[in-house]
């Protein structure tokens, strides 16, 4: 049955996208208008709007996710682990929208009042950080992506480390090592596979999470080298434009920028489950 | 005793910073949730009033009214995503506990896993296409299908883990006592599991009940109240959405008030769940 939706999904996916795959063929990851009325469209902008949006977000998840789940798992004093790891798992359980509106009220004008004028004061002279401070943009996106996706990195990583052996543990601590040694020397490397997977598994969530992006990042299909500038991400148009798309080319072009989603999320999971499942036996289900 | 030389001394010092280094990781992160819990209650208790559960929305720009539809379409939404969602998933489930070095149970066992992981608007995109286009109008149906679609793996997983914790010797007993092996798994190994999937169906749908990307063209969202599967419906999340990106200041606060609803909403599902779940651990 799940072999089945999936397969029905590609297929009607498809389907559905075939004449803009028929008119623009492989032009369309490449060029960047996105001109509904002439009819012609190019996903550039979207495809590097998702791109760099989620890896803004992983730049900052990944270490701070992993300190967690080292904390969790390794360092932590027992009668911690449960509590806090029931509230990082909360974390996950509030809706995308509610970050989204969050996000429209809370942190972007705090974005635009308390981190652009110090950041563009240290940093302004990269072009990374130029451009007028709107608060909407490709920082907040990444920022709230960010928090978004730590939740998985915990409870993946911590899962994969708590997989690892005592005894490897129990021969780093006879040595003398301290619990930090005993956790780089024998936890980690053998949970490094894992620990990879959690990665790719929150590059997944990066990459399709919708509702809170679209709501932060400004929704202007353009390129800029500047984070602070706004952008658009695939499927932020997914969801802004769906509805509103009535001539047969837009819906496909549409669809045919979700089907890419769809593919490239697909493989990414495939890889982050098969790096998970070396470590811990069998694909953990990340409980949520 | 191990002499305290500058050696020993600086690892020490390496691993109190470490620790030190995880834990402020660990706050870090738990600042975001804290600050977001605030601001929804802070926000949105105020808005909270018995007119918002029991009114229709009010017209553009005007205060007044409520979210009593969309609520009541997010229960119906939920409802028809179990409908579709929760037998898949539990026959799925028993499937893969029963069959579990099967070749086709591992490919069966990851794509639920990769099904688990993919963007909820692809969800959407694929009702759309089965349902929307062939029908031609959006509908509360589409909307469920998506959501149940979503559901699928979830319950799938917590019934596969849950049933395979029977203890084989309940199973071997009633297999002597000559019971079929069908009817051991209706009769004694799913009443025995019935707490910890019931746990899972739950958690599943607290995740659905907070999607919103999968119903912007299935269920569309509706002013006014609507019991027609066939025909667009409101869902909380739609309403929270619409209101947050609205410019009216009525509609914010009202955005406010949804959110902390629909998070209270889920937050209880979850609790719930566990409690069931805590049950099932202590059966002897």
């Amino acid at each position: 049955m799940v072999l089945l939706i999936i397969g029905a999904i590609t297929i009607s996916l498809t389907i559905a996208a075939w004449p803009a795959i028929e008119k623009f063929g492989l032009r369309f990851l490449v060029t960047s208008t996105w001109n509904p009325v002439s009819g012609r469209f190019g996903a550039l902008p979207f495809v590097y709007g998702t791109l760099v949006s989620s890896g803004i977000a992983l730049v900052l998840a990944v270490p701070l996710g992993l300190g967690v789940a080292i904390f969790l798992s390794e360092l932590a004093p027992r009668w911690l682990r449960v509590p806090v790891g029931f509230l990082v798992e909360l974390l996950a359980a509030i809706p995308s929208v509610v970050y989204g509106l969050w996000g429209i009220f809370v942190l972007i004008p705090w974005v635009r009042t308390s981190l652009t004028p110090p950041l563009q004061a240290a940093l302004g002279f990269l072009p990374l950080f130029q451009g007028p401070p709107l608060g909407l943009g490709m920082l907040t996106a990444g920022l709230i992506l960010a928090i978004m996706v730590v939740p998985f990195i915990v409870a993946v990583s911590t899962e994969v480390m708590r997989a690892v052996p005592q005894a490897q543990r129990e021969a780093a601590l006879s040595l003398g090592a301290t619990k930090w040694e005993t956790t780089r020397t024998a936890v980690i490397p053998y949970a490094r596979s894992g620990i990879m997977g959690a990665i790719f598994l929150a590059l997944a969530r990066a990459l399709g999470e919708t509702m809170a992006v679209t709501m932060v990042i400004g929704n202007v299909p353009q390129i800029k080298a500047s984070v602070l500038a706004p952008a658009y991400t695939i499927s932020a148009v997914i969801a802004n434009e769906f509805a509103e798309a009535t001539e047969n080319l837009y819906l496909a072009a549409l669809v045919l920028v979700g089907l890419v989603l769809f593919v490239v999320t697909l493989g990414v999971n495939i890889v982050a489950r098969l790096l998970v499942s070396r470590v811990a036996g069998g694909p953990a289900l990340i409980r949520e | 005793m191990i002499a305290a030389g500058p050696a020993y001394r600086r690892r020490k010092i390496i691993n109190a910073i470490m620790s030190a280094a995880t834990a402020l990781c660990t706050i870090a992160v738990l600042v975001p949730l804290f600050v977001i819990l605030l601001f929804l209650i802070r926000q949105g208790a105020g808005s909270i009033n018995r007119e918002f559960f029991t009114h229709l929305p009010g017209a553009a720009g005007e205060p007044g009214g409520g979210m009593a539809n969309a609520i009541a379409g997010s229960l119906v939404l939920i409802g028809l995503a179990g409908v579709i969602g929760v037998p898949v998933g539990v026959l799925g489930g028993v499937f893969l506990s029963e069959y579990p070095g099967s070749k086709f149970g591992h490919v069966v066992r990851l794509m639920a896993d990769v099904m688990n992981g993919m963007p909820s608007i692809v969800m959407g995109l694929f009702a759309y296409t089965v349902l929307v286009l062939p029908m031609r109008h959006f509908s509360a149906l589409a909307g469920g299908v998506a959501l149940g679609v979503m559901l699928i793996p979830t319950v799938m997983r917590t019934t596969e883990e849950i049933v395979r914790l029977v203890p084989q010797s309940i199973r071997e007993a009633s297999l002597a006592l000559g019971i079929p092996q069908w009817k051991t798994m209706v009769r004694i190994v799913l009443p025995t599991a019935a707490g910890g999937i019931v746990t899972g169906i739950m958690v599943g749908l607290a995740r659905i009940a907070g999607e919103t990307a999968p119903l912007l063209f299935t269920a569309f969202g509706n002013r006014f109240w609507n019991w027609n599967l066939l025909q667009p419906i409101a869902a909380l999340p739609l309403q929270v959405f619409s209101y947050a990106i609205a410019p009216y200041d009525d509609w914010h606060r009202q955005a406010w008030a949804g959110a902390l609803v629909l998070v209270a909403m889920i937050l209880v599902i979850n609790v719930t769940a566990r409690s069931f779940a805590a049950r099932q651990v202590n059966l002897p």
